[in-house]
């Protein structure tokens, strides 16, 4: 296997990473914001209460992936930067104020209203995925052209396709989803059942814009539909329905450990199945894995210094989630 | 404004934003594992209440280090792209290294800042040395990736200019890293020594003359004073590799004109690049020449040797130069006074101290910021030293003024609020024994 198919496939684990578990802290703040009912402090807390030991180490995992991408791929990097120059200082605004006003508020909840870090924090939290879920459609719509290292827009800015909004949207349940399924792991009683129906709504909300997404895939980015329903791609995303299905039946069912399992499931089949439909491509239609490379022995480096890396990180996350996230540790 | 204009604003703005708080990342979690270390061994529980203190103002001040950090690693990108292109594959890895070191500082913070509840007090105490230890990694290790753009080593470049064969670990083989790296590191030490130490100097001098006030300032001095005495070493150290190897860079810190052999050391002084003269200086004869070269004798290359556009900003980086010393003199005095006072047992008795104590607090930022800027403006006009022009990186984008105007807005109103949130928990006393098992 090509070095640097070895390092893009670090790369998606990345991805796939920082969606499932820093996903679900922007899910916290999304939740945090539409906190309604009579247990809206309770609710908050228990967002608070949850993301505070983690979310400042699974947000690493984006530059994890921003790293290795301008490591491995520099070109890629730069085309990027140049073509979401906007979206991308976007994105920063959110990353930051999001961070900050968590912090800003502090642990404790006062009173039935948001206070203004609250709902700085919430508004940032439900902004920041939508625009990193663009992005991530951006490299598929196929309007980002890059030529001998131009960049050229062809058309509205790729970021704003109709694939690129849908991504957005789908980014946005999803992480509404994965935050409140992980919630119902760690609550009991009525606040569980705050975070179970709305569990159910963010589900349906992310399969009805799967299945409004496949007409649009189809129509506006034909290329990656024809990856999408490849030999290769099709029983990955098939496999991803079938472990979406099956969250969705042990949410219904209140069985809130195997929802957990499946929906960390769920999404990282999808994203893999995205990533390999993308494959030979970082950028479609112009620049491929192979011609973005960097030199052999900086992939080779690489190559060797992350798994050697991950024999520490590993274990230190476990130590991290078996502390907060065990079965001891419910609040 | 014009787009490169902008752009060098703009990371000058984000660097010297997460800059401090980088530095409060090194230097916090060592004071705050030195004082629960110390709790473990006395049992006193003052050392508690300083280590949580610290603990939950390493854990605001990491966060925006954090976030403002991202932002960095993506304004490489969005301001560079050029620059990227050309240099990822040869500043990645330490950038690659350093973000492994990072992830560990933020496991382990998050053990340690909500920890305190769920781990036994050995086991806690532990956490925290990671957190010191691989805050102080990271920005060793990032240091490279400047280290590489000062003097850059270890590639071979193709027929268009690209990099063809790269020495991965080339930004850790520069002859200036090592000594950039203890020079920064030393740095934040001593910026977080002093200004941890002006916290607690002011309680002393309102009459809070409590275990709590006296600890917490000799062990922020401890620490600050042993660095700042460090420093005029290492920065010797620097001198003679930026002499070595970036000459245009010593000839605008030190305002050098003409090349000359016995070349006089300028101390302060406004110089006039028009004319070629300085005013207002104190020229000490030979010093400068016995600096950079160790004889007195030796030949200085100035500014005349340069081509006009090969030549940094002598006024600010000459200026910036001047205050890191003063800075850095004047720090390694107040850590001398201090700790012949400490040895005599009279820190608290002595106001005079304090008063000084509190009005140096800042001093060891202003000369981690100065330091900077001589770092960085005198590589200018190269963003890679002698490879690739600042203005041959820049982005093609039209829109760097607005994201300037945004980022210089978004810092100022954070660093307003940090201001009013770290008075708040300094003028708070001890955190009390229950108070900080949620610091965030």
């Amino acid at each position: 296997m090509p070095l640097e198919e070895i390092v893009a496939g670090y790369g998606l684990l990345g991805v796939i990473a920082y969606a499932v578990l820093a996903g679900a802290d922007f899910g916290g703040g999304i939740w945090d914001l539409f906190a309604g009912g009579p247990r809206r402090v309770q609710q908050r807390v228990a967002i608070a209460h949850a993301m505070g030991p983690v979310w400042e180490a699974n947000h690493v995992w984006l530059i994890f992936v921003i790293v290795l991408l301008f490591t491995a791929f520099p070109p890629a990097f730069a085309a990027l930067s140049i073509a979401l120059f906007v979206p991308f200082h976007l994105v920063l605004i959110g990353i930051t104020l999001r961070g900050a006003a968590f912090v800003f508020r502090g642990p404790e909840i006062r009173g039935p209203s948001a206070s203004p870090w609250g709902t700085v924090f919430g508004v940032a939290s439900v902004i920041t995925p939508v625009l990193l879920g663009m992005s991530v459609g951006a490299v598929s719509a196929g309007s980002l052209r890059v030529n001998e290292g131009q960049v050229r827009i062809e058309g509205p800015p790729p970021w704003l396709a109709p694939v690129s909004v849908t991504m957005g949207a789908l980014a946005l349940a999803t992480c509404a989803y994965l935050a409140a399924v992980y919630l119902t792991n760690e609550t009991d009683g009525p606040l569980r059942e705050d975070f179970r129906r709305r569990a159910l709504l963010a589900g349906t909300v992310v399969v009805a814009l799967a299945v409004l997404a496949l007409p649009l895939i189809y129509w506006e980015a034909p290329d990656l539909w024809k990856g999408l329903m490849s030999v290769r791609v099709a029983p990955v995303l098939a496999a991803g329905a079938v472990v979406a299905l099956v969250s969705g039946w042990a949410l219904w069912r209140s069985r809130f450990r195997l929802a957990r399992v499946a929906t960390v499931g769920h999404v990282a089949l999808l994203l893999l199945g995205w990533g390999l439909a993308q494959y030979p491509y970082l950028i479609y239609p112009d620049v491929t894995l192979h011609k973005a490379a960097a030199n052999a022995a900086t992939l080779r480096f690489v190559a060797v210094a992350v798994p050697v890396g991950l024999l520490v990180l590993l274990p230190s996350l476990w130590l991290l989630f078996r502390v907060f996230k065990g079965e001891t540790a419910r609040t | 404004m014009d787009t490169l204009t902008a752009a060098r604003a703009q990371m000058g703005l984000s660097l010297g934003f997460h800059m401090v708080f980088a530095a409060f990342g090194i230097g916090l979690p060592l004071l705050m594992v030195i004082a629960e270390g110390l709790w473990l061994r006395t049992g006193r529980p003052h050392y508690l209440e300083l280590a949580r203190k610290w603990g939950k103002a390493t854990g605001l001040l990491f966060a925006i280090g954090a976030v403002s950090g991202t932002a960095l690693s993506f304004e490489l990108g969005l301001l560079w792209p050029v620059f990227m292109k050309f240099a990822g594959a040869a500043v990645g890895p330490a950038f690659a290294l350093e973000g492994f070191a990072f992830f560990i500082e933020a496991i382990f913070l998050g053990l340690y800042l909500y920890g305190w509840d769920r781990l036994s007090p050995r086991a806690h105490w532990l956490a925290g040395i990671p957190v010191a230890v691989s805050g102080m990694l990271s920005g060793a290790i990032v240091v490279a990736v400047n280290a590489w753009m000062q003097t850059p080593v270890g590639f071979e470049r193709g027929p268009h200019g690209e990099l063809v064969s790269v020495d991965p670990l080339a930004p850790f083989r520069t002859p200036s890293w090592v000594h950039l790296a203890v020079h920064s590191t030393l740095s934040c030490y001593t910026a977080v020594g002093f200004a941890v130490a002006g916290v607690y100097a002011a309680g002393l001098l309102r009459g809070r003359r409590d275990d709590y006030h006296r600890a917490g300032l000799t062990l922020a001095m401890l620490l600050g004073a042993a660095a700042a005495l460090l420093m005029p070493l290492s920065g010797d150290l620097n001198g003679r590799v930026v002499a070595k190897h970036q000459p245009a860079k010593l000839a605008a810190m030190e305002a050098l004109f003409e090349t000359r052999a016995g070349a006089p050391l300028l101390i302060g002084g406004l110089p006039d690049p028009a004319t070629g003269t300085v005013r207002f200086g104190l020229e000490i004869p030979y010093g400068l020449s016995l600096l950079a070269a160790h004889d007195p004798n030796a030949v200085i290359r100035g500014l005349n040797d340069f081509p006009s556009d090969e030549r940094p900003d002598v006024v600010w980086v000459h200026l910036a130069f001047q205050v890191m010393v003063g800075a850095g003199f004047l720090l390694a005095a107040l850590g001398l006074w201090f700790l012949w006072a400490w040895w005599r047992g009279r820190v608290v008795e002595s106001r005079r101290l304090l008063q000084a104590l509190l009005l140096g607090s800042p001093l060891g930022f202003v000369a981690l910021e100065a330091g900077w800027v001589v770092t960085e403006l005198g590589r200018q006009p190269w963003t890679v030293y002698g490879v690739m022009r600042t203005r041959e990186a820049v982005t093609p984008a039209a829109e760097v003024t607005a994201s300037l105007a945004v980022f210089t807005l978004l810092y100022l109103g954070l660093a307003a609020v940090l201001v009013v949130l770290l008075r708040r928990l300094a003028t708070g006393g001890p955190s009390g024994a229950k108070g900080g098992s949620h610091a965030a």
